[in-house]
């Protein structure tokens, strides 16, 4: 693939069928096949064995990660490298656990914060 | 009690280089990261590196992060990864929060000779109505998203700010297959390189400069970016809105360096703009104003990986000439080459005020 700009990925309104990078003009291709389960608010998606909580939470389109505490607003990723700590989620039971920096286990439990912690 | 000759705080470009400079003389060093992998935030940046050959220019960081650690590995540095300092104290020892295996945590406490503090920085935020929404992200996150996590952060993106960061993450979501709508900057002309701001705007991606963002709109997300024109006092030019229908707003608006670790050890600060605002001060050997504690990369003045590095270098020397593994003639020979390189890397009009503001950092360290 060329590396110029402009005749591949602008111009054209594109397709989303998937918001994983796949394919990559540097970075070459996502080697990474092995998938794991995990239940997101008791939905059962599919995540990549190793990523980062929030990289599956993206692939599958879920963009609120918490509820503020007074306000109940909702919150997603900020800084993407565990210190902002926007992103925490309930993590197999415990509050607080910044999905950013946090990889995937097969099974793993995972629930939207709100406040800190308890869904009233 | 471990006892270790150097302990390195931070596994970024600026603590790895000052690690394997120091093991490579014949210290033992142990670097303490916090994440999974050592690196920083190398691994996200996928573009070459630019300047002359001896700063690696036309190099990825992706593959300068994997030179390093090959490196480090090679002089004997151990690195401990999943693992947070939770404490400094006086006489020199380090409390780490270590993560095992089975995901236990165990608290380690370690006698050190000399401490380097490698933190970096983290992203400033923009405040407008609707900051806060989900969708309003750090460049830099979103650049961790698709070039490490390999995830879209958005479908349609509008960059806040045209410094270098705000241009290059801008071409690097178009190369992941994100459409990104425009980038806003306030000031009149572009922040970056005139090379990275020609290249979106060869891909076809508009810059509108003297322009603000007013608002974030959506409910559970970002679902729309109202920007307006600012006058020359910045202040918004009503009438002049424009709307896009986004998902994602990106904030490349700086960062500022994490210097609550320096803080704790009484290192003293000063508030320098230029440097993404209160930083430690050191002196020609990284060495802050608490004797054995040096200071390494961005905490202590936000600038690039290149210059990361070379600090990182010159501290690692200095250590070894102060724990007496060179001589005083080689380790002066040594340094004075790496000044050579962090000031041929302070030059230009980017440059520049970096320069002032280091030197005045050198300046006030000495009083």
């Amino acid at each position: 693939m060329s590396e110029k700009p402009g005749q591949n990925f602008i111009n054209e309104r594109r397709v989303f069928k998937y918001m994983r990078v796949n394919d990559h003009i540097i970075l070459g291709k996502d080697e990474r096949k092995e998938m794991v389960e995990i239940k997101v608010n008791d939905k059962t998606i599919q995540a990549k064995k190793g990523e980062m909580i929030i990289a599956a939470l993206i692939a599958n389109g879920i963009k609120v990660n918490r509820y503020t505490v007074k306000k109940k607003e909702p919150r997603g990723i900020f800084c993407g490298i565990g210190q902002c700590t926007d992103c925490i989620m309930t993590v197999n039971g415990k509050p607080n656990v910044r999905t950013c920096v946090t990889p995937v286990e097969d099974g793993m439990i995972i629930d939207t914060q709100y406040g800190v912690g308890r869904k009233e | 009690m471990i006892k270790k000759e150097v302990v390195v705080i931070g596994g970024g470009p600026s603590g790895l280089s000052a690690a394997v400079e120091a093991a490579k003389k014949g210290a033992e060093v142990l670097v303490v990261d916090e994440n999974l992998r050592a690196g920083g935030q190398l691994f996200k940046q996928i573009h070459k590196f630019f300047g002359s050959s001896a700063h690696q220019a036309g190099v990825r960081g992706i593959d300068i992060a994997s030179e390093l650690l090959e490196e480090a590995r090679e002089c004997g540095v151990e690195v401990w990864l999943n693992s947070a300092v939770v404490g400094l104290f006086k006489e020199k020892k380090v409390t780490i929060k270590k993560t095992l295996a089975d995901n236990s945590e165990k608290l380690e406490i370690i006698q050190a000779k000399k401490i380097v503090i490698a933190a970096g920085a983290s992203e400033n935020a923009v405040r407008f109505k609707g900051w806060t929404l989900p969708g309003v992200i750090g460049a830099g996150a979103a650049q961790t998203m698709i070039n490490v996590n390999r995830v879209l952060p958005g479908k349609r993106i509008l960059m806040i700010g045209s410094g270098n960061v705000g241009l290059i993450v801008s071409y690097q979501l178009l190369q992941a297959g994100a459409e990104v709508v425009g980038v806003v900057e306030a000031a009149p002309q572009i922040g970056g390189y005139g090379v990275h701001a020609a290249k979106i705007r060869r891909a076809g991606i508009p810059i509108y400069t003297s322009h603000t963002i007013l608002e974030a709109k959506g409910v559970k997300g970002v679902e729309e970016a109202v920007i307006c024109e600012v006058n020359d006092k910045w202040q918004p030019i009503k009438g002049t809105e424009k709307v896009f229908k986004v998902d994602t707003i990106t904030i490349a608006a700086g960062l500022k360096p994490l210097i609550e670790l320096a803080m704790m050890h009484d290192c003293k600060c000063s508030f320098i703009p230029q440097l993404g605002g209160w930083v430690p001060l050191h002196d020609e050997n990284m060495e802050s104003t608490n004797p054995g504690i040096y200071l390494v990369g961005d905490v202590t003045g936000v600038e690039e990986a290149n210059t990361a590095l070379e600090e990182g270098r010159l501290a690692g020397t200095a250590i070894a000439e102060a724990l007496k593994y060179i001589s005083l003639e080689d380790a002066g020979k040594l340094k004075k080459e790496i000044w050579h390189r962090l000031n041929e890397l302070r030059m230009g009009p980017f440059g520049e005020a970096r320069m002032l503001a280091k030197n005045n950092i050198l300046t006030a360290c000495k009083i």
